[in-house]
């Protein structure tokens, strides 16, 4: 994006007003998402930047909201820090009994999504499939009808068949809206896949499923990942089925943050969302290396 | 050349054992077909069963209401045989009181209220009274009724009951779209005061629109700078692209809450600025401002991604040329680059447009009362006034449209080219 030689001023002056808009649409991306690290670490129950927080003031930075996420529901927030005190926050505390909630549907949902996922993936992006695109649309829609119809389509479904309130339906659920992710990045590492490579393995003797371990699965599986990737982020992050199918008792991470948001908003909400941000820093860390790996064994290499 | 043709002509071409080559092929090309099916099978069936199934349901539900007609079978049969128009008589009075009664020991009468105050409101106390003194009620049924309540006589009433006795029927969707039947079972406009959703979702569309067009005017610049740059810069720059992507919906809207408020971060510095007074702190959020400012925040990558993608390839040449040959900047933009990102533009602001449309989560935390979208009457309906049928007619006409919008989108884009990071 250099200016070249015979730009006029009048060009000159637009090319760096241009620069100065850029930078200023990545700060409106960027801003938001980093202006909750310093407030999550307030000593006072603001939401904004106080005195002694611009000046520096270590009096004016804590760690309470934090501590707040670890005693928040326990049963004896008060006593000393021991063993059993820990064993009290692990089995208690609401955050925490929210983040393994949240684990255990996520990781169990993106199972589901990513196995069916990249073997639909494979299917269709086989030249001899048949009616490939009706069921490429069937499959993506998930991800496009919205998510409250999907919901209420869900609540009516579940309180039918018995699901709702029950962590299957949960997983079910969360595989579902995660499956088109998967079949998108898949799909992305299939184009170009040389399907000379599975029958030159077929010829060798291989049988189709040690083809399958041996040469396709390496080469699809930084796709495979970022798609899994994609469906934990869409199952950890996902509220509005967990609001209309789940149980009372049946708290998730987003769900005890859609609760703190709508309720009463502390700063306690600032710090889940640090933890969450740096967890998105390490995902999209993993997954750009991913797409990096993939690109080297495709021998596409960035110009 | 000649030579080969004839050969065929005369014998056509056979595997080594014998069979005609092209029933060969066709044979293993079904057999490639079914491989290919058989690995997309389960997933099909399994969205299918979790997706398709519940939203067909939804759907069911939005012309199906059995609350009045399974409760109060004697007058729902009554109706039947009688045609719109007729006088109720002594057997409608009698078969509404043998109704009530056994609709009162089933406990089943706050159902049945329910589903009327739907079509006529305020008229669920006079079915849960009537039904509290249906002990008494005794022949004559008319008398007896009228008595209890003279509200019974009213025809407009017997109009409604006719129209909920129906267990299917359209009249949700009549609801949803502002319309009602009157006594005879026209078709007329719903009182003013009640008449919303059609406001409201064009409001929806409006705001989607709006919302579209903004990221479109902020996405450009950015992704036209990220795809001239060289690519070690531009996967650098990408990375803000890409965080706000995989950073949480709520914690997105959480920040927005803490930069927009009266209190936050973006009054308090204009106020200490002494841009602003201390009275004047700016309403930004709770409101449609808010609305908008968060969701374009949440959609814009959405948009930057498929802009990027179709400039990245475009060759800088083709700038240079229409320069060379003495085209302004403007001219050479206008008529040789912009024509060149159609569509990226076309896939950004459908893809933006689609998700806006249906969007819930936002709206409901940052939208206050100005703010709300189609979504969170759908939600309300559901979890508030439990006027569930009238939920899924709203759920079914804004799916109707989102389809569209996709298969405009499969068209002129293709789902195939639908990429994410």
């Amino acid at each position: 994006m250099a200016l070249p030689v015979y730009a006029s001023p009048l060009e000159r002056i637009w090319h760096y007003t241009y620069l100065v808009i850029c930078a200023l649409i990545f700060l409106f991306l960027i801003a938001p998402i980093l202006i909750v690290i310093p407030l999550s670490f307030n000593a006072e129950p603001y939401f904004t930047f106080t005195e002694k927080m611009l000046t520096f003031d270590p009096t004016g930075y804590s760690m309470r909201w934090y501590d707040l996420l670890l005693t928040f529901g326990m049963q004896n927030p008060d006593a000393v820090r021991d063993g059993a005190w820990w064993a009290d926050a692990w089995n208690n505390a609401a955050w925490i009994r929210a983040a393994k909630n949240s684990i255990i549907i996520g990781a169990f949902s993106t199972l589901v999504a990513t196995v069916l996922g990249t073997l639909a993936a494979l299917g269709l992006s086989r030249p001899e499939m048949p009616l490939r695109r009706p069921i490429m649309a069937v499959l993506i829609s998930p991800m496009i009808v919205p998510i409250i119809i999907t919901a209420t389509g869900l609540f009516f479904f579940y309180s039918a068949t018995g699901l709702s309130g029950t962590y299957v339906g949960i997983v079910l659920a969360h595989a579902t809206l995660g499956i088109p992710f998967v079949i998108i990045t898949v799909t992305a590492t299939l184009v170009g896949f040389d399907h000379s490579l599975t029958r030159a393995a077929a010829s060798l003797g291989a049988s189709p499923s040690t083809t399958f371990f041996k040469v396709i699965m390496p080469l699809i599986l930084p796709g495979v990942i970022s798609g899994a990737l994609f469906a934990f982020v869409t199952s950890f992050d996902e509220v509005v089925v967990v609001l209309f199918v789940a149980a009372h008792d049946q708290q998730t991470i987003p769900r005890q943050m859609w609760n703190g948001i709508r309720e009463q908003i502390s700063p306690a909400i600032l710090s889940v969302a640090t933890i969450l941000v740096i967890i998105s820093i390490a995902l999209l860390a993993t997954v750009e290396l991913l797409r990096r790996r993939s690109e080297r064994l495709r021998g596409v290499t960035p110009r | 050349m000649a030579d080969t043709t004839s050969t065929t002509a005369a014998a056509p071409l056979t595997t080594a054992d014998g069979r005609s080559l092209k029933a060969a092929l066709a044979t293993a090309q079904s057999r490639a077909k079914r491989r290919a099916l058989f690995l997309v099978l389960p997933l099909f069936l399994f969205i299918v069963i979790t997706f398709i199934l519940p939203i067909g349901q939804m759907l069911h539900r939005s012309v199906k209401n059995d609350g009045f007609s399974a409760n109060m079978p004697a007058i729902s049969a009554w109706f039947a045989e009688n045609p719109a128009g007729t006088e109720p008589d002594e057997a409608a009075y009698a078969a509404l009181a043998a109704d009530l009664q056994a609709a009162s020991a089933a406990k089943t009468i706050g159902v049945v209220g329910t589903r009327v105050n739907y079509d006529m409101p305020g008229t669920r106390s006079l079915f849960t009274s009537s039904a509290r003194k249906s002990k008494d009620f005794v022949a004559p049924f008319k008398e007896s009724l009228l008595a209890a309540d003279a509200k019974w006589g009213d025809p407009a009433l017997w109009g409604v009951m006719r129209q909920v006795s129906k267990t299917y029927s359209g009249n949700f969707f009549l609801a949803a779209v502002d319309l009602a039947r009157d006594a005879d079972g026209k078709i007329i406009r719903a009182p003013e005061d009640r008449r919303i959703y059609v406001s409201l979702f064009v409001r929806t569309f409006f705001m989607a629109g709006l919302i579209t067009g903004i990221c479109l005017l902020i996405a450009f610049p950015v992704a036209h700078l990220l795809a001239t740059l060289p690519l070690r810069y531009s996967n650098l720059l990408m990375i803000l692209v890409l965080l706000p992507f995989w950073t949480s919906l709520l914690v997105r809207t959480t920040s927005w809450i803490v930069l927009l408020q009266t209190q936050g971060v973006i009054n308090n510095s204009l106020v200490a600025g002494g841009l602003l007074s201390e009275e004047n702190r700016i309403q930004m959020i709770y409101n449609q401002t808010g609305t908008i400012i968060a969701m374009t925040h949440i959609l814009l990558p959405f948009m930057i991604l498929p802009l990027y993608s179709v400039m990245r390839p475009i060759p800088p040449s083709y700038v240079r040329a229409a320069r060379s040959l003495g085209a302004t900047s403007w001219t050479a933009f206008r008529r040789i680059y912009l024509p060149q990102t159609l569509p990226g533009i076309g896939a950004g602001a459908l893809l933006v447009f689609i998700l806006a449309v249906g969007y819930y989560i936002t709206p409901a935390l940052v939208g206050g009362a100005s703010g709300q979208l189609i979504s969170n009457l759908i939600a309300f309906h559901m979890q508030d006034s439990l006027n569930w049928s009238l939920a899924a007619a709203l759920a079914a006409i804004l799916l109707g449209a989102v389809l569209i919008l996709y298969w405009l989108y499969d068209r002129l884009v293709g789902i195939d080219n639908l990429k994410l990071g």
